[in-house]
């Protein structure tokens, strides 16, 4: 017969905080929170006697002050006499607007790229691996003076568009591209419901929102009777008109007209003016990240198993349906979570921009005003704290996309 | 039946018909072709395109490299000679190569030095790289960074000496006690370098430097691309044990020093390395000590190294992950505590599925050591960007500059990716 015995009672010994395991975990949490503890301290401590040493107090009011410098690029009005508050905001929606650009191109460069290297085409495969290889291995500062440079130093003055015979023309008599910035036709509405033009523009994307949900209405109609006859009815038309005619009707309506950039002067005038900064910052981010993104898309597509392609070949599919219906949906699994973190990383990198003089909050913040009211701690905590949360943001939202592609298990 | 056997053969071959060549559209280069390059008619199309872009390319790019200009003064001098020609200037590599490597203000008569650290460099790092070669080496290696400290920074030899003085010390320490407890041995080494540099810090004279036979240079001398390299190296080596102490401590089941390492790997990759080098550069001076000054490449290896270990913990993470459980509880059942079992079982294992991983961040902190030119450090784009394209010889000579640059990180970063490849292929030891 056994006995359960209940295991020797000692006495409670110092030597058991750490040989212990049963205390030992705390042992080492309480040494570690007095160590972060101490060292807190100590770097308060050092700031304040420096602060107080140069005569500085931590405060925030500078952000209402009026900021004395210009901006060229800007979304929102904004002049001399404006805050800085109002500085680091045009410098935030800079920020997210080559943030967002870039997104976009540098997919669309990454997956035609990736898509591409896989190609049977030995030439083309071979042309992408040079491209990711030299792109990859570049540093993306270096991409973005080399772009800017181009911008700057090999594109004609407006000056060379002047004149009996001009030594450049512009591009359809549309497009103007000068070393002082990008010219395009700008769209106006002369007769807009509204008075303010956002609110026309506001109306305009709402009409194309409205569009989108009707075309996949159609799209679903479509499925369900494919699903009941085994016939899908033809879409392609009356999606087109979904698309365009709501649009053309309020074109019309609104009184659309293009306001194209025209030499007045020494100068282009008319149109909008798409700085040099920002289209080496948002040309370099993409061909940049668009190479990383070229060999996620490259690794998500290898990992789909060569059966994939030969099931969906026996079922008869051709080439480009195997790969928009079978391959490309399960790559997407596998290509969006590093997809998100070269998003990410574009919207950090993005803060180079202040070498190249794009006002992005990076430059305006952390730049010229750091730099005219000598607020470096403020100035930097704040510019941190907004591209944390940008980080974040854009991480859950893409979360959020993942979960819904992500395979359904039961 | 029958007439079968009454009719005579007509034929009956007495060998074997020898098999005769396939066609010449099946065999060799013209096969290869059709298969590789004209497959199709969207197949034609793409290679007929990709030729037309390579000739564009090449068309536009070579007579601009072959008629380059090697020797001249400056790009005036350059254009006289071309006398009308297109043709790329490489005189001003030739002519400012040395500042180009190393910085405007590094003395001239002391160029041998970085030379021989590059070399010794090499050395060093060679049996890192590759296992093949003596373990004996690695004492080069563990002499290496004081070595390289005095011949750059150069000055009184004792800082380097209580420097090594310090850390022999601690391992000694942590060699004799960390054989009963891992954490008595470790802290122990630590007290112990600390002394031993304070105690030295002490012993070593005033102006010790002043007649060294170094003559010392201070940091913000240092530039070109010895400053990329000195960064690069300098805060890859650092954060690595900083990447596996914080991925080991985002792992632990201790809540304090978990949500520590957490918060700050998810804190530092939430904001851009700009920032950090702002923070160096503005706002780190605020936190030391206020007589002390900490001078500004300390400050930028601080947080470029802090930088790269949230990024390499990550990576370990991941290697951590990946191991199977059994592992962990094998480590257990055969009695390792935890020091014993993470050095023996558990980071062997997911430092080799990390390699590939810390290599990528090992490129990406090489090429963003390119950024410390925003800060006005002059590293090889802040010298081409600065002194370079500034002076009034040069101003204007954009391509062959930028071009030398991006051909230098090329050579570097890809040597380091077919590195890590190579290394990849050595360390699978499972079966395919």
């Amino acid at each position: 017969m056994s006995t359960m015995t209940d295991p020797p009672k000692s006495d409670f010994r110092l030597s058991m905080l750490i040989n212990d395991t049963r205390y030992r975990s705390l042992t080492f949490q309480v040494i570690a929170a007095v160590v972060i503890a101490l060292s807190i301290w100590y770097l308060g401590n050092n700031l304040i006697q420096n602060l107080r040493a140069a005569g500085l107090n931590i405060s925030y009011s500078f952000l209402g002050d009026p900021s004395g410098y210009d901006i060229n690029q800007r979304l929102i009005e904004y002049d001399s006499q404006s805050s800085h508050g109002s500085a680091a905001i045009v410098g935030l929606l800079n920020t997210l607007l080559v943030a967002f650009l870039a997104c976009i191109t540098a997919t669309v460069f990454g997956v035609v790229a990736g898509v591409l290297r896989l190609s049977n085409n030995w030439l083309v495969s071979k042309i992408m691996a040079v491209y990711v290889e030299i792109f990859r291995n570049i540093p993306v500062l270096i991409w973005i003076i080399i772009i800017f440079t181009i911008m700057t130093a090999v594109l004609p003055g407006p000056r060379a568009f002047r004149g009996d015979s001009p030594t450049s023309s512009m591009l359809f008599d549309l497009f103007a591209f000068t070393n002082r910035g990008v010219y395009i036709p700008r769209p106006e509405f002369a007769n807009g419901l509204f008075g303010s033009t956002f609110l026309n523009w506001l109306l305009v994307i709402a009409v194309l929102v409205g569009s989108l949900f009707a075309s996949r209405e159609i799209e679903k109609r479509a499925t369900l009777k494919q699903e009941q006859t085994g016939e899908r009815p033809k879409t392609g038309l009356v999606k087109l008109a979904v698309w365009l005619v709501p649009l053309a009707i309020l074109m019309v309506i609104m009184g659309l007209t293009w306001n194209v950039p025209a030499l007045k002067g020494f100068n282009f005038s008319g149109g909008i003016k798409i700085g040099g900064p920002l289209i080496a910052l948002w040309f370099a981010l993409s061909i940049y990240t668009g190479a990383f993104i070229a060999e996620n898309v490259r690794a998500g597509i290898q990992a789909i198993s060569k059966g994939q392609t030969e099931a969906a070949a026996a079922l008869g599919l051709r080439q480009g349906r195997i790969m928009n219906l079978v391959i490309l949906p399960q790559a997407l699994r596998v290509i969006i979570p590093p997809l998100i973190s070269q998003y990410l990383n574009i919207t950090k990198n993005s803060s180079l921009a202040i070498a190249v003089g794009y006002a992005d909050i990076t430059a305006t913040l952390g730049g010229i005003t750091l730099n005219q009211t000598g607020r470096a701690i403020e100035c930097v905590l704040l510019l941190m704290l907004f591209y944390l949360t940008a980080s974040l943001l854009i991480s859950t939202v893409m979360n959020v996309y993942n979960a819904s592609v992500k395979l359904k298990e039961r | 039946m029958a007439d079968q056997t009454t009719n005579p053969i007509a034929f009956v071959a007495d060998g074997t018909i020898p098999p005769s060549p396939p066609p010449a559209n099946q065999t060799g280069a013209v096969k290869w072709l059709r298969e590789n390059l004209f497959s199709g008619v969207s197949n034609t199309i793409l290679t007929v395109l990709s030729l037309i872009l390579i000739y564009v390319l090449l068309k536009n790019t070579m007579p601009w490299i072959l008629n380059g200009v090697w020797n001249a003064n400056s790009l005036a001098e350059c254009r006289e000679i071309l006398a009308g020609k297109t043709g790329a200037c490489f005189a001003v590599l030739t002519e400012r190569w040395p500042q180009l490597i190393y910085g405007f203000k590094y003395p001239v008569d002391a160029y041998w030095r970085p030379n021989l650290a590059f070399v010794l460099m090499l050395v060093a790092i060679a049996p890192v790289l590759f296992f093949d070669l003596p373990r004996k080496l690695l004492i080069i290696t563990a002499l290496y960074p004081f070595v390289a400290f005095w011949l750059i920074w150069g000055g009184t030899i004792l800082v380097p000496i209580v420097a090594l003085v310090g850390c022999v010390a601690a391992g000694a320490v942590f060699q004799k006690f960390g054989k009963n407890s891992f954490a008595a041995g470790f802290f122990g080494a630590i007290i112990v370098a600390l002394v031993v540099w304070k105690l030295g810090g002490a012993l070593i004279p005033e102006g010790a430097s002043d007649g060294a036979w170094l003559s010392a240079v201070p940091s913000r001398d240092l530039g070109g691309f010895m400053l990329n390299m000195m960064l690069g190296l300098a805060c890859v080596s650092l954060s690595v044990p900083l990447g596996i102490a914080l991925a080991l401590g985002r792992q632990s089941n201790m809540p304090l020093i978990k949500w520590v390492c957490v918060i700050f790997i998810e804190f530092i990759r939430g904001v851009p390395l700009i920032t950090l080098l702002f923070v160096a550069s503005v706002m780190l001076s605020y936190f030391f000590p206020p007589d002390s000054t900490v001078d500004l490449f300390l400050r930028v290896v601080i947080m470029i190294t802090m930088f790269s270990a949230a990024y390499i913990a990550e990576v370990i993470r991941g290697g951590l992950a990946a191991l199977p459980r059994g592992q962990y509880e094998a480590a257990d059942s055969l009695g390792l505590d935890y020091p014993q079992a993470m050095r023996l079982i558990i980071l062997p294992q997911a430092l080799k599925i990390s390699i590939p991983g810390i290599v990528n961040v090992a490129v990406g902190l090489f090429k963003d050591t390119t950024l410390v030119s925003v800060i006005s450090m002059f590293d090889l784009v802040g010298m081409i960007r600065g002194p370079i394209l500034a002076s009034t010889e040069w101003n204007g000579v954009y391509w062959e500059l930028l071009g030398f640059a991006a051909l230098l990180f090329f050579v570097v970063c890809y040597g380091i990716s077919q590195y890590s490849q190579w290394l990849e292929r050595r360390l699978a030891t499972d079966h395919h």
